[in-house]
């Protein structure tokens, strides 16, 4: 008769296979890196509101009453309901299987879209789940703050085809209330309202169409490194607190 | 429990039939979400046909729609004539059967409804897709979906368990490491980089989690599949024993190790994509000893490949599997990543694997059991000649097509062009592409038709000719 080998045996497969080979990927490819990883603190919605961004300042003043009607005023409180929200939205109609959110140091991409991605601006609460994404009809969205003026995001999201003739993406005319006036024009909702803080809010920490990175800048006082649109609207902005150098909390 | 039969033929019926379903609703929303592609989207602002949404439904539809089922079908069908043993309880598999279902459906409605119902209702999170790649199922049902694989996993156990005393068999062994696997998979993907782990580190696992569905899940079953369906077919042993072992041992190791590869010149630490690419190119030579064990088998008799439709099916399927797998040892490697990652490329290449293998060898499968789930022979045997070829001819349209416009669009990319015309350049292949869908759907709806008119035939005067060769009877 046939002699059965070790290998060959449930037990072996069970545990070898199935549980050890298993545990030995989880603690290669999940254990490891998250240990690596563990010197970058992971940045809260509730930090990240701390700094309202002049865009979102800036849609309370274009659409003052439909964001009056949404969120009220622009406040870290509201901000971090907008971004949260907007996230969802994000997940919900899957732009993240359209739109990748990381920028390679390969093919050109620094030159595309900006600084390389690093490690610490993946760390926050809003890339729980991460949205890498795994696939670019559209461009990578992980600079894509300060881009477009919001009116742009607004027409854009309302018909692609409008403000780029060749474009694939679908339209998204549910983010809008009809206006009561038949003549008027649709406005964001709340939804719509949130994506594009959302949107807005995806690489403000990384100036876009910076020269590669020089990594004194990324840490200099905000104040220094302040990107030119903030200092257009200093006075949307007044509530921006001066931060010490240290507190850029996406390095 | 000793009146349950060895195997409940109804359910492994109901299963394909279920499975055939869902696989034309996917093939409904990936023809829907090509169209998109055109500017000729015929449901443009209506919110819950969105195409981002409709695309998840393809995904999803197929895996745990059409993948799930009929994979269960065939190991409803396999397992017990392999152990001797009926599975665990005819009760569970029933339940099983009607909350796979349930799953299935609330999946839908989540990914349809979630973002509008759930909005008004505050939950948009917990009823939406989850933003997790083939694990979109909403994180509301992910909780049942653990219990519903648990069972799974013990429902088969117990009749192997039970026939250990004798020597596994190779299905049976990539059916126990499957289910375990697929348990741990299923809790690691859809719950770490939800709860636990943000960016880089998250992203890993969620890397591990997109392949691992694919490695562990669907590739053990379909294997286990394949070493119990073309031997017994064929009349003839498998090859080669020791090869099989080789081909599973070294798929259970290199496997799991693979799943970084989808995020290269990511911010996940290097030492883990160098890793998961070494894996990759390894995995991929293993799985060239599991390809020369099947053509070594088939070959003692290769006629049958004119004679028997099922043995061609899963021969094709066995042929674009080491295509699929010659091509990912090459896609993997870190100079090609920079051109085809984010590409069509990469879509071809998943609809070769998910459809061109593990879908051929199902649609085999059903081709070989159909018959005698329903007690009656084919109604046409033009008709799924037709419906090979269009479903073989399609997939290989369309692999080839998306990896030519990957190609297209990684260099157009490269070269600093704007964006724009990287989708200009695109248009003609997304438009063959849907040419080649199409021919697909149509192979699937003659299938369907088929089986449709063979099980309404009035039944056989008197079980008129052996319509299939297979060897094991029903107990």
């Amino acid at each position: 008769m046939k002699q059965t080998l070790l290998i060959e045996r449930f037990g072996t497969i069970a545990l070898v296979g199935g549980l050890g080979f298993f545990a030995l990927s989880v603690v290669i490819f999940a254990v490891i890196p998250v240990a690596l990883m563990k010197e970058v603190k992971m940045v809260t919605i509730e930090e990240i509101s701390q700094h309202v961004l002049p865009d979102f300042r800036d849609l309370a003043e274009r659409y003052p009453e439909q964001f009056k009607k949404y969120f009220g005023e622009a406040s870290p409180k509201t901000y971090a309901e907008a971004l949260r929200l907007g996230r969802d939205v994000y997940i919900g109609e899957a732009c993240w299987h359209c739109h990748s959110q990381f920028i390679r140091p390969v093919s050109n991409e620094d030159l595309r879209f900006g600084r390389v991605s690093y490690a610490g601006e993946h760390q926050t609460e809003l890339q729980m789940p991460p949205l890498f994404g795994t696939r670019r009809v559209g461009p990578d969205l992980i600079r894509e703050a300060g881009r477009h003026a919001n009116d742009w995001q607004a027409a854009h999201l309302w018909e692609p085809k409008d403000v780029v003739s060749t474009s694939v993406m679908p339209s998204f005319k549910w983010f809008f209330d009809k206006p009561a006036d038949p003549n008027g024009v649709p406005q964001p909702n709340k939804r719509g309202l949130a994506l594009i803080t959302y949107l807005q809010w995806l690489g403000s920490w990384a100036e876009p169409l910076d020269p590669p990175i020089l990594p004194e800048l990324a840490s200099a006082k905000p104040a220094e490194a302040a990107p030119a649109k903030a200092e257009t609207k200093v006075e949307a902005a007044p509530a921006r607190k001066p931060q010490p150098a240290t507190t850029n909390p996406y390095e | 429990m000793n009146d349950q039969p060895l195997v409940d033929q109804k359910l492994v019926k109901y299963h394909f039939v279920a499975g055939m379903v869902y696989l034309m609703v996917a093939l409904m929303a990936g023809f829907l979400f090509a169209l998109q592609f055109l500017q000729h989207y015929p449901h443009s602002g209506v919110e819950w046909l969105s195409p981002g949404r409709i695309r998840m439904i393809h995904t999803n539809a197929v895996a745990y729609g059409f993948l799930l089922n009929c994979l269960l079908a065939g190991a409803y069908w396999a397992v017990p004539r392999l152990s001797g043993h009926p599975v665990w309880s005819r009760f569970v598999s029933w339940f099983l059967f009607w909350a796979i279902q349930a799953i299935v459906i609330f999946t839908v409605f989540g990914i349809l409804f979630g973002p509008t119902l759930g909005y008004k209702w505050g939950i948009q999170h917990w009823l939406q897709a989850q933003a997790i790649e083939w694990g979109e199922t909403p994180i509301l049902i992910d909780p049942v979906v653990v219990v519903g694989l648990i069972l799974i996993a013990i429902n088969f156990m117990r009749p192997i368990i039970k026939g250990a005393d004798k020597p596994l068999y190779v299905s049976l062994w990539y059916f126990s490491a499957g289910f375990i696997w697929t348990i741990l998979n299923y809790v690691m993907g859809n719950y770490i980089p939800e709860f636990y782990t943000p960016g880089a580190s998250g992203a890993a696992i969620a890397g591990l989690f997109i392949h691992d569905l694919v490695g562990l899940f669907v590739t053990p079953l379909g294997w286990g599949l394949m070493y119990y369906f073309v031997p017994v077919i064929m009349k003839r042993p498998i090859w080669s024993h020791a090869v099989s072992l080789i081909g599973f041992w070294g798929l259970a190791f290199f496997y799991p190790l693979n799943g970084v590869h989808h995020f290269l010149y990511s911010t996940i630490p290097m030492f883990a994509q160098y890793s998961a690419v070494v894996a990759t190119v390894g995995v991929e030579v293993v799985v060239m000893t599991v390809f020369i064990n099947f053509v070594a088998t088939i070959r003692q008799q290769g006629g049958m490949l004119s004679t028997s439709l099922p043995i061609r099916w899963m021969f094709t399927g066995i042929v674009f599997y080491m295509i699929t797998c010659m091509q990912c040892a090459y896609q993997v490697l870190l100079t090609t990543q920079q051109i085809i990652h984010f590409t069509d490329w990469v879509v071809g290449h998943a609809h070769l694997v998910m459809f061109g293998v593990f879908g051929f060898w199902i649609l085999g499968m059903i081709t070989e059991l159909w018959p005698r789930l329903v007690d009656r022979p084919w109604h046409s045997r033009t008709l799924n000649t037709w419906h090979y070829w269009l479903s073989m001819i399609g997939t290989i349209t369309m692999f080839i097509d998306l990896m030519a416009a990957g190609l297209v669009q990684g260099f157009s990319w490269r070269s600093l062009q704007p964006w724009e015309e990287s989708v200009v350049a695109s248009v003609p292949f997304w438009l063959f592409r849907s040419f080649a869908g199409t021919m697909i759907f149509v192979g699937q709806i003659l299938f369907v038709y088929n089986m449709w008119r063979t099980a309404r035939a009035p039944a056989p005067a008197a079980a008129a000719q052996p319509v299939t060769g297979l060897g094991a009877q029903p107990a």
